[in-house]
């Protein structure tokens, strides 16, 4: 029931796109077409776990025993860095045809902010490991969600009259706008 | 000055050279603000308890943890010149309108409520945060509330059959404020009932020991914070 | 002259924000009050100006292999140190500004200027570039910080203008995006 309610809470209430800011430029930049939306999440789903179980282990049995909790910027940064290279490489060995969906999009991963973010608010929010791998996955999914609705928006706002000066990214944030709003519509949820 | 070669000794070299340095450098840093940041959240909490107690900050704090359903409350006991003046317990609840809660509460010896106050929240803001002193004058209304003088001995919202004024058209966050308060209330309570059992049997060497863990626990708190 | 051209571009001709379109996050997280913008843009220009002047100074020692990695260990330290002393002595702002400066470290800005501009210049026109970009993204945090306090709360850093609840809306999240939008195409119309 609680793993529900952290999940339900991180894709809607908080959406991690539309309520905390966090992974807007892949949000502004990628979400073109529908099918790139849903490899860029499939790619952040991957690594957000990922990188927030291997995190959380560093900071509970490296970083805390050795009282050294300023290096967590340093610490994390350069494993997500790493991680993001090595299961690019892994991928490519042992499941060509999912590399082909996802890996054009894993480079631009260590830039995500939306990565490095929930690897640090399941620390700030003192969650267990359990609980922190449901985070990762309920941001990861309410990140795909907020870009595929994005995306199937924005195939649409290119046929539309807008001003001259609206065109474009201001017109694309006006909408990403509208659906925060939508998405306010889900507090209290929980 | 030629370009240096990307070999692996090279490669290798200069990522540990670069860390080393940072780690050294960080960890001077870190020295350096040790202090400041440990006064900082001293400070912090030294303030929110003065609100709920007023004249605290004149005096020691002593304080203790508590497990309850689903969360851990901190009463933090305000003594001047030896004479308990209140206790201000930090206390929460799960059923706000973004989630939890957290209210610092003071209470007199009787368990009448000194002054309430909102710590942390994620409500609506002009709505919900009018929870919050430095929004509005809402909560001004539980000075002196005495719950054990209420119906079934319960801290509720007009609606509900209590006594409090919820703020309009943010219901949830009234309740949720009164139900933090209750609980912290209760737990203040059996606290309170416990330590008078307790003190029947009077033990001065559990007393050394408690304040000993106290001042550990403070410590503990504020570096995990 | 050319110094005084690597400054000024920051603010309208190459805004980070309004033109690049870099560093939304932290743009469209904080910005609920003028004073959270130029905290935030502040804490961004000490971590640009200082990553740029180091790495402009080792660019020589670093093999091209491990350049990245090493620009993000060094932006990484100057993000620990100021994320330590303003929790240390601004503990009000560091609270308000929260996750978004460990963040800093993810702004694309930074690790931009580092590699498009440090790693070919000197150092004193790279420490000009990051004074200028880094004080540009300020600009333009506390524009969009002032706009949605003016509008959200009738308030401007702090001084309230009318004693009412403002247009809420402006100061919850929706207003972040609807905010930027206009000052982009307001940016747009300028520049041309």
């Amino acid at each position: 029931m609680e793993y529900i309610l952290i999940i339900i809470s991180a894709i809607f209430v908080n959406n991690i796109v539309l309520a905390q800011f966090l992974g807007i430029c892949p949000f502004l930049g990628v979400s073109g077409k529908v099918k790139t939306a849903v490899g860029m999440g499939g790619a952040v789903l991957f690594v957000m776990t990922l990188a927030t179980i291997v995190t959380w282990l560093i900071m509970t049995y490296v970083l805390v025993p050795f009282e050294i909790q300023y290096m967590q910027t340093i610490a994390y940064i350069l494993v997500i860095a790493s991680l993001v290279q090595m299961v690019e490489i892994i991928l490519k060995k042992i499941s060509p045809s999912l590399y082909q969906a996802l890996g054009v999009f894993l480079p631009l991963i260590t830039t995500n902010c939306a990565i490095l973010g929930v690897a640090i608010l399941v620390i700030q929010k003192d969650m267990d490991l359990g609980q922190s791998v449901v985070y990762a996955v309920g941001n990861a999914l309410g990140f795909m969600l907020a870009l595929v609705i994005f995306a199937g928006l924005r195939e649409h706002l290119d046929k539309l009259p807008i001003p001259k000066g609206m065109k474009g990214v201001p017109a694309a944030l006006v909408m990403a706008g509208i659906l925060a709003l939508a998405f306010m519509g889900f507090a209290g949820l929980v | 000055m030629a370009k240096k070669e990307s070999t692996f000794f090279n490669m290798t070299l200069t990522l540990f050279v670069i860390t080393a340095v940072a780690a050294v450098a960080l960890g001077y840093v870190y020295n350096i603000t040790k202090d400041p940041i440990q006064k900082a959240k001293d400070e912090k909490l030294k303030t929110a308890i003065n609100i709920v107690v007023p004249g605290a900050d004149k005096g020691t704090i002593e304080e203790s943890k508590l497990s309850v359903d689903g969360g851990e409350l901190v009463m933090y006991k305000v003594i001047v010149d030896g004479n308990c003046i209140g206790t201000a317990v930090k206390t929460f609840s799960n059923n706000g309108f973004g989630g939890l809660i957290t209210v610092m509460v003071g209470f007199d010896s009787e368990g009448k409520i000194i002054d309430s106050n909102v710590l942390e929240h994620k409500e609506t803001p002009g709505l919900g945060d009018k929870t919050s002193k430095s929004v509005a004058p809402w909560n001004e209304q539980f000075k002196g509330l005495d719950i054990s003088q209420m119906k079934d001995q319960m801290l509720k919202v007009t609606k509900d059959g209590g006594v409090v004024n919820a703020i309009t058209a943010a219901t949830i966050s009234s309740r949720a404020y009164c139900d933090a308060i209750q609980r912290g209330w209760k737990a203040y309570m059996d606290n309170i009932s416990k330590a008078v059992a307790e003190d029947k049997q009077p033990d001065t060497d559990e007393t050394v020991n408690e304040t000993e863990t106290d001042v550990e626990q403070i410590m503990e708190e504020t570096n995990n914070e | 002259m050319n110094n005084l051209k690597n400054f000024t571009k920051g603010f309208i001709k190459e805004n980070p924000v309004f033109i690049l379109l870099l560093g939304l996050c932290p743009t469209l997280g904080v910005t609920t009050s003028a004073i959270n913008g130029l905290g935030m843009g502040l804490a961004t220009t000490f971590v640009l100006v200082g990553s740029n002047v180091v790495v402009a100074l080792v660019k020589k020692l670093i093999p091209d292999k491990v350049r990245i990695p090493s620009f993000i260990v060094i932006i990484a330290s100057f993000v620990t140190i100021i994320d330590l002393v303003m929790a240390g002595y601004v503990p009000a702002l560091y609270e308000s500004l929260g996750l978004f400066i460990p963040l800093i470290v993810v702004n694309c800005i930074v690790l931009g200027r580092a590699e498009a501009f440090a790693s070919k210049n000197t150092v004193f026109s790279s420490l000009i570039d990051g004074l200028g970009m880094g004080l540009g993204f300020a600009f333009a945090l506390t524009l969009l910080g002032a706009v949605r306090e003016i509008l959200g709360s009738y308030s401007i850093f702090g001084y309230k203008f009318i004693n009412t609840d403002g247009i809420l809306v402006f100061v919850l999240a929706p207003g972040a995006f609807f905010g930027l939008a206009y000052l982009i195409a307001l940016m747009k119309k300028i520049n041309k």
